[in-house]
């Protein structure tokens, strides 16, 4: 019963964690390159207004979520223009990002609201799990399910292909390098300014991504504010993260499991407080409350500084000035 | 000389920046395989100049020539690409990546994976060939300041630099490690590399460099051979005019008491005793030298008596007024001035302007406050007039004091707490880290001070800065005065040894 349970609520972290885990990864990128960039939400429902309307149009989710991912990255060049050509604060231009994109998204998406027949990104059978002996029927069955879907399988590819982009590569040796202190990197002839731009439009092609995975995958439709927040647990995952992609797939896991975790307890019968509807909404809360003590706790010089974050982080670049 | 083309030329180079001329009219040449000291004042424009063969400023005006052929670069890139080098006195390194990332950061190979084993033994090579030792897999944080210099050199040398800008190398290293510099630098122009020498320091340029220019004000003062020249020609090129290695003052006169200490303790930081019943007695008309080596409770001193310290016990008397564990304002509105060891965290605030700066005292009080209101019309007058006086140089009173050089600064700040005219002045090592020029004027500025009438207590680690202005030299050890000492050259080893704890028969009461 007990195990059951656990199963059942890891499978739907792990059902409903890859667009979280999407945005975490591309917020990551940006972040590692030293720019700070709390649109995601913004750049997310983009994403995902655009890869449903695309989808709807041409009737190829595939198309949507390439156009969503393309919307995403040309909105977070606002951003990148804001923080790195005018320099201005990183914290202001992000919110205004998350604004414009809830904004243009609500009265743009007004005509999609009611429609429901949109193309849906595929699912792929995953029989060879329940052949593998011992565990296969008793817990990979019940936790990855007969199927799953493609964007799971995208998900866990580009774990370590970012990884390994940052880790191993040279131009990832350039992205940590700008984030950490771009004035040694500036001096040998990297170009700052420009890798900065580049690294906020892959943030922004991530979070569109996302954004299309909630809107062609997880829940196929479009309403309102849809993505409810999560491109702010995606800006508090980096951190939780430590700025490292694979603790980013365990987290995104995690708070997609929390996310369900609600639901999950309301079936239990011997808990008081879970089928009480004012105690569940607390319940609701715990991911972004979760969230938000994260970035109150990383607010903080010297436990970013532990946790890893890159030490140029939201500073914009100036050759030659004082302490770069 | 005629045939073989200079490894560097420069040919009537300016650079303007708003409001300042940076570089005016300059020719410059370096020979191949020399070390060419570039010596100037801070503010001169050796870093502006340098940066321009560097490709991160380009000159408004004149042609830079690399053996010979004219170049114009737009980057550090093209810099490197043509084997220029600059290591910079900030050091221009990732602190949490190795040695190895740091030396192929900006390189064209590898061109996508980064085989890290291949590279470590590449680079320890390299570091053996130029017997620069460092360890390739090191991160650099966990290096000492001397190991990050040479991680910069070899980064250079990996880069394929010919001719290596070295700005102001030394002020950051240890004597050991100036002397494996040193060494370092000798070694490489015997494999045919070109050294630019950045400095201010005139005994290193003498011991190191085959030429010297000197750049005063943006222009070149003379070039001249480093082997022949000496520090005083030296200094006279750098400020143009006679420079006085020691202060020209009559005997003090002192008079009344102007601060008592009596046997104060207080704590540090960390709740450990730092000053432990300590007494001392300045007097006006007279400079006192408190000798110490730094952490024997000289910082906790100055801050008890400014107020800015708690007393455990004893007594702080300013002209027979008690301001013991009084708010900071009690010991300004007292006639205490404060020149304390930061200048930019506690003697300035960096962001705000200089005129503002200057108010930071007096803006309490009239002529300049009155109640909420602040005159901004004499503010700014009375700026301008204490910066003409004080010769700060600044293109307005309107700079935010972070822009200011650092001598520039603590003449700003000197200015502030002396147009108060106070009744005591407690500076702390006021001229550290200045150069020559600078720390002249700031020594006159405190003489005069005494002469007017002042007591000077003046903390410092320098002991020939101490035998030139004091009248006094108390040393200080773990927390007490240890023994007291006339400023003659020949006691030097009897402070030497007291500030090493031994005490010593007191052979001059006061």
């Amino acid at each position: 019963m007990e195990l059951a349970f656990l199963i059942n609520i890891i499978g739907a972290g792990l059902r409903t964690g890859t667009p979280l885990l999407f945005a975490t990864l591309g917020e990551l990128i940006t972040e590692r390159a030293g720019v700070l960039n709390l649109g995601v939400e913004g750049m997310m429902l983009v994403g995902a207004l655009t890869g449903f309307a695309v989808a709807h149009s041409t009737g190829n989710p595939w198309i949507g979520v390439l156009a969503a991912m393309l919307a995403g990255g040309a909105i977070s060049l606002l951003h990148a223009f804001v923080s790195i050509t005018l320099r201005g604060d990183q914290v202001v231009s992000g919110l205004a990002l998350t604004f414009v994109g809830a904004g243009l998204t609500s009265v743009l998406g007004a005509s999609y609201v009611q429609v429901r027949d949109v193309p849906r990104l595929p699912v792929l059978p995953l029989p060879f799990l329940y052949d593998i002996p011992l565990i296969g029927p008793s817990i990979l069955w019940p936790l990855f399910g007969e199927k799953q879907n493609v964007i799971f399988f995208i998900g866990l590819l580009l774990v370590p292909a970012v990884w390994f982009w940052i880790e191993r590569t040279r131009p990832g040796l350039q992205l940590r390098a700008i984030g950490e202190k771009p004035a040694a990197a500036d001096a040998v002839g990297v170009n700052v300014g420009a890798l900065r731009y580049f690294y906020v439009f892959v943030g922004g092609l991530f979070a569109g991504l996302a954004g299309a995975s909630l809107s062609l995958a997880v829940t196929p439709l479009w309403i309102d504010e849809m993505t409810a927040g999560q491109g702010w647990i995606a800006v508090g995952l980096v951190i939780f993260a430590g700025w490292n992609p694979w603790r980013a797939l365990m987290g995104a896991y995690i708070f997609g499991a929390l996310r369900r975790l609600p639901l999950d307890l309301q079936a239990i019968a011997w808990l008081p407080f879970a089928s009480n509807p004012i105690l569940g909404v607390w319940l609701n809360m715990i991911p972004y409350l979760f969230t938000i003590l994260a970035l109150v706790f990383s607010s903080r010089e010297a436990i970013r500084k532990r946790l890893g974050a890159p030490a140029a982080l939201g500073i914009p670049y100036v050759r030659g000035e004082r302490g770069a | 000389m005629s045939n073989t083309p200079y490894a560097l030329e420069m040919r009537g180079i300016t650079k303007r920046f708003p409001g300042v001329l940076a570089n005016d009219n300059v020719n410059f040449t370096v020979e191949k395989g020399e070390i060419h000291a570039l010596l100037g004042e801070n503010g001169a424009g050796k870093s502006t100049l340098m940066n321009m063969v560097n490709g991160l400023y380009r000159a408004d005006e004149g042609q830079i020539l690399l053996d010979g052929k004219p170049v114009k670069f737009s980057s550090p890139r093209d810099a490197i690409d043509n084997g220029v080098g600059m290591v910079h006195q900030h050091f221009m390194l990732v602190p949490t990546q190795t040695v190895a990332e740091n030396l192929i950061l900006g390189q064209k190979t590898p061109r996508f994976y980064i085989n890290y084993k291949k590279l470590e033994q590449d680079i320890a090579d390299l570091s053996q060939k130029f017997g620069l030792a460092v360890e390739p897999h090191a991160k650099i944080w966990q290096l000492s300041v001397g190991e990050q210099q040479r991680v910069e050199i070899l980064k250079m040398l990996y880069q394929g630099a010919k001719l290596l800008i070295m700005d102001e190398p030394t002020a950051v290293l240890t004597p050991q490690e100036v002397t494996d510099l040193f060494k370092t630098l000798r070694e490489m122009t015997a494999t045919g590399h070109t050294i630019i020498f950045i400095s201010h320091k005139l005994d290193e340029v003498v011991a190191i460099a085959d030429r010297v220019t000197v750049l005063r004000r943006g222009r070149v003062e003379s070039t001249v051979d480093g082997k022949s020249t000496s520090k005083a020609e030296l200094a006279r090129l750098m400020v143009g005019r006679e420079v006085l290695f020691r202060i020209q003052k009559k005997p003090a006169e002192p008079t009344a008491d102007a601060l008592v200490i009596d046997s104060v303790s207080c704590e540090n930081d960390r709740g450990l005793p730092a000053l432990r019943n300590m007494s001392l007695t300045v007097r006006s008309g007279e400079v006192v030298g408190i000798a110490g080596v730094a952490g024997n409770g000289q910082t906790e001193l100055a801050q008890v008596i400014t107020g800015l310290r708690q007393a455990t016990s004893g007594k702080v008397t300013v002209q027979g007024q008690d301001v013991t564990n009084q708010p900071a304002t009690a010991t300004i509105d007292q006639g205490l001035a404060y020149i304390p060891a930061d200048r930019n965290g506690v003697g300035s605030s960096p962001n705000l302007n200089l005129a503002d700066n200057l108010i930071l005292k007096s803006y309490r009080r009239p002529p300049i406050g009155s109640g909420w209101r602040i005159d901004l019309g004499l503010v700014r007058s009375q700026a301008e007039q204490l910066i003409e006086q004080f010769d700060v140089k600044t293109p307005s009173v309107d700079l935010p004091a972070r822009l200011l050089s650092g001598g520039n600064l603590q003449k700003l700040i000197l200015a502030r707490e002396i147009s108060r005219q106070p009744k005591v002045v407690i500076a702390v090592y006021p001229v550290r880290g200045l150069d020559v020029g600078a720390i002249e004027s700031i020594h006159q500025m405190l003489i005069d001070e005494r002469d007017r009438g002042a007591g000077i207590l003046l903390i410092s680690e320098d002991l020939d800065e101490l035998l030139s202005l004091s009248d006094r030299i108390v040393v200080l050890f773990e927390g007490q005065i240890v023994g007291e000492v006339p400023p003659e050259d020949e006691r030097i080893d009897e402070i030497g040894l007291m500030m090493a704890g031994t005490k010593v028969e007191q052979s001059h009461a006061t």
